[in-house]
């Protein structure tokens, strides 16, 4: 059985770096072998958490960094991502599939993951996401 | 100008209908993203293409700021007086588009017999 794996990393704000995270993230699953459905739902998630920490958090700011916590065993995963940037408010994202905003072209990241995962959740104003996979989970749903 | 080893897309012209196949497995990192809607958005803008078929059969991944280009592309068929449509989703690509609801915005066809079929 694999032992459990924790580990911490601090990221300048650009995306390249945020990739390198996820591939580390993702070769993680893959040695505790995760289903391939759940390293799309877990890869995804991390694309949309930390491109939002680097580009609306911390507005690539190359004097702020990203926090990125990763923990996995053979149950779960559990990723934090901390930004420091100015924060927001989860609930003033409007709904990207209503009328109104259908054909914006950003905005859908925050659905996305919560589709996929079964913990998501903003805290310090926004600054904090943990992002957390059972593995084998159910989601998404499609209607 | 974009060499051929690294272009996002590959055309080919089928009844006067364009197929562009697009060449990334992970339409997930920022800068790929950004080339690919430019190879995209200059088919309409620089070459005057109105039918066009996007061929995701080598997809695998990709991500929000992705499906944004498809929207933006969508946007400029349609005001060229044109078509778009998307043919060889895989399940879980075509999963993020359900999500979204895109799935009622673009037009999404199983294969690209069926892509054709629509002009």
């Amino acid at each position: 059985m694999a032992v459990p794996v924790h580990f911490e990393t601090s990221i300048p704000s650009n995306t390249a770096d945020g990739l390198a995270v996820q591939e580390k993230i993702v070769s993680l699953m893959e040695q505790f072998k995760y289903s391939d459905r759940d390293v799309f739902a877990m890869r995804l998630s991390l694309e949309e958490g930390i491109t939002n920490a680097i580009r609306h958090g911390n507005k690539f700011s190359a004097d702020k960094q990203v926090e990125i916590q990763c923990s996995i065993d053979e149950f779960r995963m559990r990723v934090v991502v901390q930004d420091q940037g100015e924060g927001f408010e989860p609930e003033a994202v409007p709904d990207p599939t209503t009328e109104e905003f259908i054909e914006r072209p950003c905005g859908r990241g925050l659905l996305l993951m919560r589709a996929y995962l079964n913990f998501c959740e903003y805290s310090d104003g926004g600054r904090r996401l943990t992002m957390e996979r059972q593995r084998n989970s159910d989601l998404p749903v499609i209607d | 100008m974009a060499t051929k080893s690294d272009r996002r897309i590959d055309i080919e012209d089928i009844d006067g209908v364009t197929v562009a196949r697009l060449l990334e497995k992970k339409i997930l990192d920022e800068a790929n993203i950004e080339s690919l809607g430019q190879e995209m958005f200059a088919l309409v803008d620089k070459d005057g293409r109105t039918k066009i078929v996007l061929d995701f059969s080598l997809v695998e991944y990709l991500s929000s700021a992705a499906l944004g280009k498809l929207i933006t592309m969508h946007k400029k068929v349609s005001t060229a007086g044109g078509k778009l449509t998307l043919c060889n989703i895989q399940k879980d690509i075509l999963d993020v588009f359900k999500i979204t609801k895109l799935d009622r915005v673009l037009t999404l066809c199983s294969d690209l017999d069926d892509a054709l079929s629509k002009f």
